[in-house]
């Protein structure tokens, strides 16, 4: 049997298309069997595995700016492949990497929710089921039983809709193919986008959309070399696979969040 | 053996080193977690067959297609229909959480008759027969006392085979009382008949346009049909075309756009006179259009020349006149220009001038119905029903003058003045409303000074809602005809809002109806067939479905295939025939006015000294506010700088804020001359200072409990200014004082 390459699903994201509607997060809470509830506006405890923040420049009126940016999972590859910060801590063996997709996923039944994943998480994508989830009468009608939906007392995140890819895999099996086509697997919130600001695919497929947008460098574990692309936080070395385009500066500094006196820090600080 | 306390010490450590080695703590961690996430109440939902069903989305006017995934008979999730002309696969925020109406527990589920007093939310459940026997009578009694005139209808659209039942229900009953909600969509339609002699909906050739003049739009907000707004934006991203947008307030639009220039608010009109002086000045316009296409120019352009400087524009709007030259400069000489103009998303419909002063931009670059310009699009004429046969009563009852005096001496042009209901009903001038329908809006929500908008519907004897949802309106109704939700039933969408070309989209079932529910057209037949004689005559048809499949004719297999019908044989008329004015030409000044498109302020409330700030609406496409409210998913995206428990936020900007002694995060007490509220502070560096802002669509009192109670609806805090030339409610603000609470 020929040897297959290892596919490495990752996603870019152009915050110069992104409007700030929000309809990846809805697509993703609907897919996704995401519960809510009557206050959703503490932030800390709203589950979103898509979140879309307002980022601002700083400057007075009539300079300011404004940037949105969705977060989904980073679905970090790590230092070396296939120990994210949350892999690498969690002791129950509930979220893995997978080597042949590079997805991270969440098996719900096997958390029990000691939230060090959550902890060293540095995107905030981890969230925790403090309460049972309940949906009004009748509402629970609309739940998708490709989700499971989760109980309390687990942690949840976005998934990449890895159902979606078994789905897609399924079928191509049942027609005698082995390899999905670039659209037979996409995420629920790349399809909604209106503005068709993300992007997703295989970034080890020299003919997939993402790797044509950020060139990913395998020799510096798919460092972005397109100059408007970057990652979240690149230098702590979790090394994404979402990355963001942007033709602006200053979003470009906030993805690495840049403290004003971060030049100098770095001088000094760094040891290795 | 003695038991000591050595003894005891060591049983007990040797206890605990034992049991930490023996697997029990693990066992029971492992089985309390189990034990702890294995509750029968956490759903597991049935697995079944999987299928797609197209249709439309009606929740707002942009007519998306959906294809929503159906498990055997449920529906598990609404996605954009690719293909779609106007959505290709994409879907809004609100179209992607319609499952959540469809299941939520808002829904009317059976015809409801009020028990207790109005609002008190007392309901007895009644039949279907009973209550269209009930409407039946009520409406023979007034007919036959002569007071078929005194029945009025609110419809949210007078478009598509529904609103053309109630309309022809209307005729052959006898009252000339139909209206509909207003918008944007007014105000250009009355510009278009006045400049251009169209019967028309303005369409916007947005694909093909690469300048994009928006006097304070929310392209990205909302506006127009908004998944096609969202795709044109990334369409100029691609291509290198600009976006402009003038507005008060850095909104999600202006965030995206090439250039910002903030405005003082209501100066629009004069800046949009300003470009023209600038364009005429220095003969940047399309002298071709002008010349043989256009009347009126000359005494135009010495008006415009000698009133609007850059000079006094820049004192008037605050722009620097440096920028107006420049951008004037940079419109005329793009290849494809669009002026636009409708605040937010276009939910009022500002003054008559300055919707005319922007069309005029448009006339200036000749863009009028040509590739990237504007069209006006004549409505699809499918709807051919044979004429009615009026009666006696019926003849009588349509001579009367409208209430809200659309089409009479003072207003001539208007066809529908919703926002003079409320006065006309608290006056009982010209006569008192004895029986009032309401579909599709939410008036007691949606309208303006809504608080006096619920006084007004108090005097009218009874009222019948064919609300789907517990809306306001429907809570204060007397009887309640529930209709299918959009996704039980068949519907047919005319041109959605700003399409250039026309096309109608079918919204069709996805599943049965839930409830004991009907559509709201069946309801209108069944009505006239109670009321028997020649009112029955008029509707020969058996039932809606019926109704709808005749009209559409040989339309209807397509539709029924592709979710949508678009005219193959539509063509663009040239500029000799495209005119329909007295002079066969575009008309600056229209001579049926007599007047020239000037720039006069709208006459805001409050004085000054009282109310030294200006508060202004903003609009958010994660905050629905027309006759749907946000569903829990929706409310799931809101900013908390939006809204923090109940309490909304004002954005206002730091400086301002510093001279009234107010810190983020603070609570203030906000007045106007209409209504107060109680706010949070939010700094924001995007908006202007000496302006206050706070979102549309929050402060519902109906809907679930992840809505209602939340935030302060805006119309609560502002009532409606009449236009002087349309008499369409052109405010866009109200003065406010604020302080600390």
């Amino acid at each position: 049997m020929k040897h297959k390459k290892a596919k490495k699903y990752g996603m870019v994201i152009d915050l110069d298309k992104c409007t700030g509607c929000g309809s990846c997060m809805v697509a993703c809470m609907a897919e996704n069997n995401v519960p809510f509830r009557k206050d959703e506006s503490n932030k800390l405890l709203s589950i979103t595995w898509l979140r879309v923040y307002k980022l601002t420049n700083g400057k007075p009126f009539p300079n300011t700016d404004i940037c949105y940016l969705p977060r989904p999972c980073m679905h970090c590859e790590g230092q070396h492949e296939g120990h994210p910060p949350c892999v690498s801590v969690c002791p129950a063996v509930a979220t893995d990497y997978n080597i042949e997709t590079g997805i991270v996923s969440q098996i719900y039944t096997r958390c029990f929710g000691c939230r060090y994943c959550m902890a060293s998480c540095p995107y905030h994508a981890r969230y925790f089921n403090w309460w049972d989830p309940v949906w009004p009468d009748g509402m629970e009608k609309y739940l998708s039983p490709n989700v499971s939906p989760r109980m309390r007392g687990v942690v949840e995140k976005c998934s990449f809709c890895y159902h979606r890819y078994q789905l897609a895999k399924e079928k191509a099996f049942m027609e005698g193919r082995r390899e999905l086509k670039e659209d037979e697997y996409q995420t629920a919130c790349t399809q909604a986008c209106p503005a068709g600001a993300i992007t997703f695919g295989d970034l080890n497929n020299p003919n997939h959309a993402v790797h044509r947008m950020v060139k990913p460098d395998p020799k510096h574990h798919g460092r972005p070399t397109n100059p408007n692309a970057f990652r979240l936080l690149e230098r702590l070395g979790t090394n994404p696979k979402v990355y963001y385009l942007s033709s602006r500066e200053w979003v470009r500094r906030a993805g690495d969040n840049y403290l004003e006196t971060e030049a100098k820090l770095k001088k000094t600080v760094h040891h290795s | 053996m003695k038991i000591g306390r050595r003894s005891f010490l060591s049983f007990l450590l040797g206890g605990a080193a034992g049991t930490a080695l023996s697997p029990l703590p693990w066992k029971l961690m492992d089985d309390s977690s189990i034990w702890t996430q294995m509750w029968p109440w956490t759903p597991v939902p049935e697995d079944g067959e999987a299928s797609y069903v197209n249709s439309s989305c009606t929740l707002c006017p942009g007519g998306c297609g959906i294809s929503v995934r159906k498990i055997d008979d449920r529906a598990v999730k609404i996605e954009g229909m690719n293909g779609h002309p106007v959505n290709n696969g994409g879907l809004c925020i609100l179209g992607l959480s319609g499952l959540q109406l469809l299941y939520g527990p808002t829904r009317v589920k059976t015809p409801l008759k009020r028990v207790g007093k109005r609002g008190q939310g007392r309901w007895e459940k009644i039949s279907w027969k009973d209550a269209v026997s009930q409407v039946a009578e009520t409406l023979g009694d007034l007919r036959e006392k002569g007071q078929s005139h005194t029945v009025g209808f609110i419809s949210d659209s007078d478009r598509g085979t529904v609103p053309r039942l109630f309309e022809r229900f209307l005729a052959v009953y006898g009252s000339p009382n139909l209206m509909r909600t207003s918008s944007i969509i007014d105000s250009y339609e009355l510009t278009l008949y006045l400049m251009q002699g169209a019967q028309a909906l303005p369409g916007f050739d947005f694909e093909n346009a690469n300048f994009i003049l928006s006097f304070g739009s929310g392209i990205l907000d909302g506006w127009g049909s908004p998944v096609r707004m969202f795709r044109a934006n990334s369409t100029w991203c691609n291509t290198g075309g600009k976006v402009i947008q003038i507005e008060p307030r850095l909104s999600n639009t202006a965030a995206k756009s090439d250039k910002w220039i903030p405005i003082n608010p209501g100066t629009e009109a004069a800046l949009a006179l300003g470009i023209a002086h600038v364009i005429i000045k220095e003969s940047l316009y399309d002298a071709e259009f002008i010349n043989y296409y256009s009347e009126g120019f000359e005494d135009w352009k010495h008006f415009v020349l000698d009133e609007y400087g850059p000079d006094s524009i820049a004192t008037l709007t605050g722009i620097d006149s440096t920028t107006i030259i420049a951008l004037a400069r940079s419109f005329a000489r793009a290849s494809k220009p669009l002026a636009i103009c409708g605040r937010g998303q276009g939910t009022t419909p500002g003054s008559l001038n300055e919707c005319m002063a922007v069309h005029a931009l448009n006339a200036l670059v000749g863009n009028i119905n040509k590739k990237g310009g504007i069209f006006a699009v004549a409505e699809p004429d499918y709807i051919n029903w044979p004429p009615v046969e009026m009666d006696a009563a019926a003849a009588a009852g349509m001579q009367k003058d409208r209430l809200d005096g659309a089409g009479g001496k003072k207003y001539p042009f208007s066809r529908y003045l919703l926002n003079r209901l409320p006065q006309a009903l608290n006056s009982g001038e010209p006569y008192p409303l004895n029986a009032l329908f309401v579909a599709g809006t939410n008036p007691l929500y949606q309208m303006a000074d809504n608080k006096a908008v619920k006084k007004a519907f108090d005097k009218v004897p009874f009222v019948v809602s064919f609300s789907s949802y517990m809306d306001e309106t429907a809570q204060n109704a007397d009887l309640i005809l529930p209709n299918h939700t959009y996704l039980e039933r068949y519907q047919d969408i005319p041109t959605p809002a700003g399409m250039p070309k026309p096309v109608i989209g079918l919204s069709r079932p996805v599943v049965e109806p839930l409830y004991h529910t009907k559509h709201t057209g069946d309801v209108i037949i069944l009505l006239a067939k109670a009321m028997g004689g020649n009112i029955a005559d008029a509707f020969a048809w058996n039932n809606y479905d019926e109704c709808l499949k005749q009209t559409l004719g040989y339309k209807w297999q397509v539709m029924v295939e592709k979710g949508f019908w678009s005219y193959p044989d539509f063509f663009v008329q040239t500029h000799e025939e495209s005119f329909d004015t007295v002079s066969g030409k575009f008309e600056f000044a229209p001579k049926e006015t007599g007047l020239p498109q000037e720039f006069k302020p709208v006459g805001i409330d409050g004085d000054k000294t009282d109310y030294p700030l200006l508060l202004i609406p903003y609009d958010s496409i994660r905050l629905a506010n027309g006759v749907i409210g946000d569903p829990p998913f929706v409310m799931k995206t809101v900013d908390d700088t939006v809204l923090k428990g109940t309490d909304v936020f004002i954005e206002i900007n730091p400086k301002t804020a510093g001279e009234h002694g107010l810190r983020e995060g603070q609570l203030a007490m906000l007045r106007t001359p209409v209504g107060k509220a109680r706010v949070k502070v939010n700094l924001f560096d995007g908006i202007m200072p000496g302006i206050v802002a706070l979102p549309r669509g929050l402060g519902h009192t109906a809907f679930d409990d992840y809505l209602a109670g939340k935030g302060i609806n805006f119309n609560e805090l502002m009532g409606p200014v009449e236009d002087s030339v349309s008499g369409l409610d052109a405010a866009w603000g109200i003065r406010v004082k604020l302080a600390k609470a």
